[in-house]
């Protein structure tokens, strides 16, 4: 860390809140299909975490944190909406048809082509949010 | 359903409801009144803390476990915006 972050205590939570908030967003993706939760209130939890990791750092350290451009998040996440909705044209089927697996990998449950959907649009809001807060915060 | 259970909820509904409601009410006075920005800020973390509170009442009193989770997620976030007005705050100073 370069610089001296604004408030200790701030920094030092922001460091232990961080992988908790993003452990939290998986479990809201996972339970969306049935439940309340989804893709894109798990990546706007994402995103949060990684503005407070910005605030209470910098957004340089964020950035590094994050190890991926969030603009190529959003490119990565509308190709697997794409492929998602392609995969049951393959089938003969309608454009974006719903494909379940007859088997459920334990503790998750059931993968299928609307999950892969969540997960884009997972990666396609924290794209977009993250992009938003770090141009506004270094402006 | 036993009976400590049916206990526990209508005292809930009946007692902690109204009281966390009177809570908010008071608390938006401050935040509408607040003399100066700082006390505007405090109330508006005041009201978060107050919603987690009604949202965890109003699971119990209703048996809805799912609401728990989004008190959660509130209890998680809602700090990040007095944060954000602490730094507006310190940076016009």
């Amino acid at each position: 860390m370069k610089r001296r972050p604004a408030s200790v205590i701030f920094a030092t939570g922001a460091r232990y809140i961080l992988p908790l908030m993003l452990l939290f967003a998986f479990f809201i993706l996972l339970r969306g299909h049935n439940e309340p939760g989804g893709g894109f209130i798990g990546g706007l939890v994402v995103a949060c975490g990684f503005a407070l990791f910005a605030l209470a750092y910098s957004v340089a350290d964020a950035r590094q944190i994050l190890r991926v451009d969030p603009i190529q998040l959003i490119g990565w996440g509308l190709l697997l909406a794409l492929l998602s909705g392609l995969l049951s044209l393959l089938l003969g089927l309608p454009f974006m048809t719903g494909l379940w697996p007859d088997f459920a990998i334990p503790a998750i449950g059931k993968v299928g082509t609307p999950t892969i959907f969540d997960v884009a649009v997972f990666l396609v809001v924290i794209g977009v949010v993250l992009n938003v807060v770090f141009s506004l915060a270094e402006s | 359903m036993n009976d400590y259970q049916e206990v526990l909820q209508l005292f809930m509904i009946y007692v902690i409801l109204p009281l966390l409601t009177i809570g908010l009410l008071l608390t938006l006075w401050r935040l509408v009144r607040g003399p100066t920005f700082a006390d505007r800020v405090v109330a508006l973390d005041k009201l978060s803390v107050i919603a987690i509170g009604i949202i965890l009442a109003y699971a119990i009193g209703l048996d809805r476990p799912v609401y728990v989770d989004i008190a959660l997620i509130v209890a998680m976030l809602s700090f990040l915006t007095t944060v954000g007005f602490g730094y507006y705050i310190e940076r016009r100073v």
